[in-house]
């Protein structure tokens, strides 16, 4: 049984050619990431922000909005925001934090109930008190930090440091455009979204580490090539591998996006596009900033001949 | 790379099948399970309330409020203390976490010390030649009376939790001062919120006749004596809106035995006995009390205030004061289980629904099996039978991904469906990288058998260092996650380490036979 579709030949696409355009256009992603998420901000879900978050379903047929709208708003609790959720009889309300401490938030939930009375279903209720967000606002950064510097750690104790400054950077690329996205497209951000970043951060660093080691290998098994033709080499003879993984990756992500149900929709969006940006950049920011950062090629080649040493029989 | 001793085989093999016995559980009912016979294993993936549904309270135990009111009562002993002693003093107070006070005479501030020192040893006085002293718990100390304020309330929601029939309930300790309650099924938890959010002090405190209440409220309270308002909702009925009483307790909710709902000339009452200390600790304060009234105090609300018409001997009583049936009979379970050392707050409340859970349930093995099914097409596709062969393996990856979380008993999240998802789409990657490999190798004009075998040998080390990247993501959002980070960090961290041995390991015993068995003259890929 063969495969029906064989990549044949190894392609020779010049991705050096491109890479300053690569960094300018990743700059801006950055810094419109940046700008972005100062100044309109993320649409923090009450993970983070604290306050209510019920979904309803509608047990008499569709659910009447602003019929929905008109009895919250006379509650004063607030703007609740009501949006669809799914099928036309869900409803997600979210009530933003009340003033005065935890048992306010309660409070409020046992309001809504009274005022949207039987017609409903309640399918879920969040409370979540001012106190606990911003502790895990703090985890999340904390975590996320963490990770960058753990996966820089772990590219320089594998490889030399200047890998470590390349995956560093395009890992923190992918994470600042993932986290502008979220801002400009205003989608929730909730303590899944943060999984997906860390996900993102970790599958990123996968597909840069990959290429990482082609790049090694060349520069041991060709001492000789000019540093620009060596990148591209290593880009090329792994372009297929890229290709498959996120397309299988991909595929998962899609299936979780299109059928997984509303909840995990912000988690996927994250995701594919983590997947997308990730590969870029390994491609045209983690490879070609080898390009300047320089490793030692002389220190490189002398502990790939350490390693033949000590395996001979090694073709 | 292209030998296997017979035990490596057995031992794969083994795994694998382990791994399909485990996980097969999940594919059937409970009751199916229960039929059985016992050597076979039964356990399933323990469901997240998000997928089962029900209520997840995150309370916090309000410690600093505790040492509060302990400081409060000891400044009555501070002041006795100094009144025995004739030392003069003022500005007697409660400050934050210390009592402050000021010694009038400057050459009475060594007496003084001797003299509070004695009332508590956790205590450490402070007093400034100026006068102005502090009282406050030793560091020691307030860590030790946390940590058992903490553990007592846990043991206190148990009991109450346990008293209104919640199956399966989870109460575990999060943090210094949090406690984590989860309770299956349970889709309205605001009776269980009510009967947590109370404290339940019950105290025994005689009303303080001697006088009115517009008078002590005019500034002419008594020493030794509190105005204390009446449960709302009953002033109307009994009476005056509060009371004078005297702050010593005559007898305490800590020497109830029992209490239960009952009913007095038709009326919801509760009724509860003492314990044999309480009983004649009651009995003598009500035999020197005839004629007088005392109050029924619970969480510094007089509940109702009787007047004693006798000695009160037998140890058990009745406490009425316009209860309904079911508020009746929650005080009672309140009593029953015993007053919570500190008062509590719920910091975060999430509740699923049945309906919820198990749509969730469905979306996301739904969208697990179509993305399998996705990945197992394109793999064939691309790499025809050596796909398959990946495919294999990866079908024992997702069984033992099951497995491994039946046996290690983690608790399967909706977002820990998601890492599944997604692991299986990551975990072909170690496939791809070799068999990529291995095509460079052929295309190199390689042999069967090296080819394969450099295939093998190169992409390991770049699997590790791929894996070990992923995992330490995983290990972070497991560290500092919580709920919902966790499950997923816990699956995906599985997926990548039973993805290093399926790919690995399985892929290439799975070539190895193929060799063995076909002997082929070309590889088809």
């Amino acid at each position: 049984m063969r495969p029906l579709i064989v990549i044949r030949r190894t392609p020779k696409i010049d991705f050096m050619a491109w890479h300053k355009v690569g960094f300018a256009f990743s700059l801006l992603l950055t810094l419109t990431s940046i700008g972005l998420f100062s100044t309109v901000g993320l649409n923090y879900g009450i993970d983070f922000i604290g306050g209510t978050l019920i979904e309803v379903r509608s047990t008499t047929g569709p659910a009447n909005l602003a019929d929905m709208r008109v009895k919250l708003d006379a509650l004063h609790l607030g703007e609740p925001s009501l949006q669809g959720f799914g099928p036309p009889t869900d409803v997600l309300i979210r009530l933003p934090r009340q003033p005065g401490g935890d048992a306010a938030q309660e409070k409020a939930v046992q309001l809504v109930r009274q005022a949207l009375g039987t017609g409903v279903e309640y399918r879920r209720v969040e409370v979540v008190g001012p106190s606990v967000g911003s502790e895990l606002i703090r985890a999340g950064v904390i975590a996320t930090v963490l990770a960058l510097f753990a996966i820089a750690a772990y590219i320089w104790f594998r490889f030399e440091w200047q890998f470590g400054v390349g995956g560093m950077v395009s890992t923190m690329h992918d994470v600042l455009t993932t986290v502008g996205l979220f801002a400009l497209l205003q989608l929730e951000f909730n303590l899944t979204t943060l999984a997906a970043i860390l996900t993102i951060a970790g599958y990123s660093v996968n597909d840069t580490v990959v290429i990482y080691d082609r790049i090694r290998e060349s520069l041991r098994k060709y001492p000789r090539m000019p540093f620009r033709d060596l990148i591209n080499l290593a880009l090329n003879e792994t372009l297929s591998r890229t290709i498959l993984t996120v397309s299988t990756v991909a595929l998962a992500v899609l299936a979780l996006l299109f059928l997984g149900g509303p909840v995990l929709r912000g988690f996927s969006i994250a995701m594919l596009w983590g997947v997308v940006i990730g590969t870029y950049s390994s491609l045209f920011i983690a490879a070609p900033i080898l390009y300047y950062v320089r490793p030692n090629r002389a220190a490189i080649a002398r502990s790939g001949e350490a390693v033949q040493a000590r395996a001979p029989g090694a073709p | 790379m292209l030998y296997f001793e017979n035990w490596k085989i057995a031992l794969i093999c083994a795994v694998c099948a382990l791994g399909v016995l485990l996980s097969l559980p999940n594919l059937f009912s409970q009751s199916f399970l229960a039929r059985l016979p016992n050597w076979l294993p039964h356990k399933q993936v323990a469901l997240g309330l998000d997928l089962r549904g029900g209520s997840y309270l995150l309370l916090e135990v309000d410690v600093a409020a505790a040492q509060r009111e302990r400081l409060n009562s000891i400044t009555d002993n501070v002041r006795n203390a100094l009144r025995d002693a004739n030392i003069g003093y003022t500005g007697l107070n409660v400050e934050g976490d210390a009592i402050v006070f000021t010694i009038r005479e400057p050459d009475r501030i060594e007496p003084a010390r001797q003299a509070l020192r004695k009332i508590d040893p956790d205590l450490t006085v402070d007093i400034a030649p100026d006068g102005s002293g502090t009282m406050r718990f030793s560091t020691v100390a307030t860590e030790a009376r946390r940590r058992q304020a903490v553990d007592q309330s846990i043991e206190i929601i148990r009991r109450r939790i346990d008293e209104t029939g919640t199956k399966e309930p989870t109460i575990q300790r999060e943090g210094a001062d949090r406690i984590l309650v989860q309770l299956p099924g349970v889709d309205n938890p605001e009776h269980v919120k009510a009967l947590l959010g109370r404290t339940a002090k019950l105290t025994f405190q005689l009303v303080d006749t001697t006088v009115s209440l517009e008078d002590a409220r005019r500034g002419r309270l008594p020493p030794g004596d509190e105005i204390l308002p009446a449960e709302e909702g009953r002033a109307g009925r009994s009476g005056p809106a509060a009371y004078v009483v005297r702050k010593r307790v005559m007898v305490g909710g800590d020497t109830l035995v029992d209490a239960q709902p009952t009913f007095q000339n038709n009326e919801p009452v509760v009724g509860f006995r003492f314990d044999a200390a309480g009983a004649k600790r009651f009995g003598d304060a009500t035999r020197e009390n005839v004629g007088k009234p005392f109050a029924i105090v619970l969480d510094n609300k007089v509940i109702s205030a009787p007047v004693i018409r006798e000695p009160i001997l037998g140890g058990s009583g009745i406490i009425s004061g316009s209860f309904t049936v079911q508020s009746a009979s929650d005080l009672a379970l309140l009593l029953r289980a015993g007053a919570l050392p500190a008062p509590i707050t719920i910091l975060e409340e999430r509740t699923v629904g049945p309906d919820l859970g198990a749509d969730s349930i469905h979306a996301g093995a739904v969208a697990s099996i179509v993305g399998v099914v996705l990945v197992i097409v394109f793999m064939i596709l691309f790499y025809g039978l050596f796909g398959v062969f990946a495919d294999i393996a990866l079908i024992f990856n997702l069984c033992l991904m099951l497995g491994s979380l039946s046996l290690l008993g983690a608790t399967l999240t909706l977002p820990g469906i998601a890492g599944i998802a997604l692991t299986m789409g990551m975990a072909v990657d170690a496939n791809v990288l070799i068999y990529e490999r291995i095509r460079e190798e052929v295309r190199a004009g390689r042999t069967v058998l090296s080819a394969l075998d450099a295939g093998f040998k190169r992409a390991f080390g770049t699997i590790l260092d791929s894996h070990v990247t992923t995992l330490v993501a995983g290990a972070l959002m497991f560290w500092l996650g919580s709920g919902p980070v966790k499950g997923f960090a816990v699956t995906l961290s599985i997926g990548v380490l039973t993805s290093l041995f399926s790919a690995i390991l399985v892929t290439r015993l799975l070539i190895v036979t193929w060799l063995r068995q076909w002997k082929p003259r070309a590889i088809p890929i």
